[in-house]
């Protein structure tokens, strides 16, 4: 295979007058992965769905293991797999009749896809349940199960379109050290997701994607970077002393130091020693310190400073427009 | 030849999991089963006595009719299940697999001649205890039963295409009882069609349901056919050929609502 796995130029894809993907750009190296991070709507799914040959998009091109989604779509569902955000498993059918029929439906060679399910329904802790109908499954098995269907035929691209909407924090953890297991034994992985601590741990690089349109991209620390650098909390004893601990702190700061909400934030040029010196210096002005604490700048400042807006606003100003119509 | 055999295997695959599905759901395998025999006693003996079926008596009258009607309706499973399937994100599973692209619907309607061959032979039982009896050959009888079966097929392309055009699964199944009920009543299925008004009169006697179960009444109780049985034929064949190709074109471009 190519070294490029996954590679997207000037997607577009309309339903109407809502363009949901207005010409967007998508590279994912083999073995990497690639996170696409959005609020509800942005046009991750839609994303994915040109992807893995569901949709033709209007206008634009891509490339999955080398192949055209649209000319190679054939050839190309043998090299994938899709986990999608509904948990798209047949409820009146147990876990291990589930993996078999998929495993079926990828031609796997006789007697593969019935070993296939035992290994995977143990890989995916899921052996207990193997027999019992999935209906009877918590919405964490689902997801596992799910999981482990798009990784039947060992595809070397696996597309998860938000895996963790809905679950338990604990279930969460766990699917992404499945996911990445995966990655670790070699796949690419595409990965849609509105959780930016999701983005953070699994993915190697970030689109930022609003309204159909990619609005940043890069690895979590270069994104983290175009919002500025590392940040000094210092919470005060006496906010009286507020303008000498200002004073005294200017000598480390990129920028002016400000007072918000009752603590000192002060973006530091060089993080080594930082706190050591800061410490120092309000001791020397005799100023009062309750805690002092280095923050670095999250995927939600990314988002904030991109779009202008929080993620989390977004997503209540979208629901509010949903319940209106 | 590994097309084929893989569209095959498919196809089968889809199939027991869809006929797999209706032990596992009670409430389904009642509709056929008790509802058959409901509809059945219900017109022998609550309407059979006020219809006047010159030739006949109401309950010979009756069966082949309501088989007929039975049969159109025995795919309202394959809306229901392709329905549930589209909601689910299932359809977007399958059609991200390497497989056939008209599988999906081809197993479900494949399930569909299993469910409805025990409707058929539960109906006949009941038809039978009630004072039903075939009147022909075993040979035009066996044919009549195999005619039911293309005919109950036929229809369940017709729900196919309902079940990936509705929003939901309740929609597709009432969309389909308000397309079809009326169809099988203004037709010679339950009553004689010249007691009908006569403008509903020339409706039924077009009515391929007419047409259908005219041909059974000859199959099965000698009655003269004209050239009903072959028009039984060609209608189920129309049905299927044009509902089926609507049917895999429409599911090609389906995604989860």
């Amino acid at each position: 295979m190519s070294d490029v796995a996954i590679e997207a130029e000037g997607l577009c894809k309309s339903y109407g007058d809502v363009r949901a993907l207005d010409g967007i750009d998508l590279r994912a190296p083999t073995g990497s992965v690639l996170g696409l991070l959005g609020p509800n709507g942005a046009g991750k799914t839609t994303a994915v769905r040109i992807l893995t040959t569901l949709l033709r998009p209007d206008g634009g091109s891509a490339r999955v293991a080398g192949l055209d989604v649209e000319r190679e779509a054939a050839e190309l569902r043998s090299r994938i797999g899709l986990a999608g955000q509904y948990a798209a498993v047949d409820e009146n059918l147990t876990g291990a009749e589930n993996l078999e029929m998929v495993g079926r439906l990828y031609h796997l060679s006789k007697g593969e896809p019935r070993a296939r399910a035992i290994e995977l329904l143990e890989r995916f802790d899921l052996s207990d349940a193997a027999d019992r109908l999935v209906r009877t499954y918590s919405g964490g098995m689902r997801r596992r199960l799910d999981l482990a269907a798009a990784l039947v035929a060992r595809p070397p691209i696996l597309f998860l379109d938000e895996p963790t909407t809905g679950l338990d924090p604990r279930s969460r953890i766990g699917l992404w050290e499945t996911i990445e297991g995966r990655v670790a034994e070699g796949t690419t992985v595409l990965l849609t997701t509105q959780y930016l601590d999701e983005a953070d741990r699994l993915a190697d690089r970030i689109s930022v994607i609003d309204r159909g349109r990619v609005i940043a991209e890069g690895t979590s620390d270069e994104l983290k970077d175009q919002v500025g650098g590392e940040r000094l909390d210092v919470t005060l004893e006496d906010r009286g002393q507020a303008e000498a601990a200002i004073a005294a702190l200017e000598a480390i700061a990129a920028e002016g130091p400000v007072l918000l909400d009752g603590a000192v934030q002060v973006p530091v040029l060089e993080r080594q020693g930082a706190i050591a010196q800061a410490v120092r210096r309000l001791d020397e002005a005799g100023v009062g310190i309750e805690d002092v604490a280095m923050h670095r700048p999250t995927l939600d400042d990314v988002f904030l400073a991109v779009t202008g807006r929080a993620a989390a606003e977004r997503d209540e100003q979208r629901a509010a427009a949903e319940r209106e119509r | 030849m590994t097309a084929i055999r893989n569209n095959l295997s498919d196809t089968l695959v889809l199939a027991r999991r869809a006929f797999l599905r209706i032990p596992r759901a009670p409430d389904l395998l009642l509709s056929f089963t008790v509802q058959p025999i409901m509809f059945v006693l219900l017109f022998v003996y609550v309407f059979g006595g006020a219809i006047n079926t010159p030739g006949y008596d109401y309950v010979d009258f009756l069966m082949p009719g309501i088989i007929v009607q039975t049969m159109a309706f025995g795919g309202f499973v394959t809306a229901l299940g392709l329905s549930e399937d589209l909601k689910k994100g299932l359809v977007d599973r399958f059609r991200s697999l390497p497989m056939s692209r008209s599988a999906v619907l081809a197993g479900r309607t494949l399930a569909d001649i299993v469910t409805n061959s025990i409707s058929i032979a539960i109906m006949i039982g009941v038809g039978v205890l009630a004072g039903f009896s075939f009147d022909a050959p075993l040979a035009h009888i066996v044919a009549g039963l195999l005619l039911l079966l293309l005919f109950g097929y036929a229809f369940s392309w017709v729900f196919a295409f309902i079940g990936l055009t509705s929003s939901s699964p309740e929609a597709s199944q009432s969309l389909g009882f308000i397309l079809i009920f009326p169809l099988t009543f203004v037709s010679s299925a339950f009553v004689p069609v010249d007691s009908m008004p006569s403008a509903l009169q020339t409706f039924a006697e077009v009515n391929p349901f007419t047409i259908v179960v005219d041909a059974m009444r000859s199959l099965f109780l000698g009655a003269p056919a004209g050239n009903d049985i072959w028009g039984a034929i060609a209608w189920s064949i129309a049905i299927a050929a044009v509902f089926s190709y609507l049917s895999v074109r429409r599911y090609k471009r389906a995604v989860a609502q």
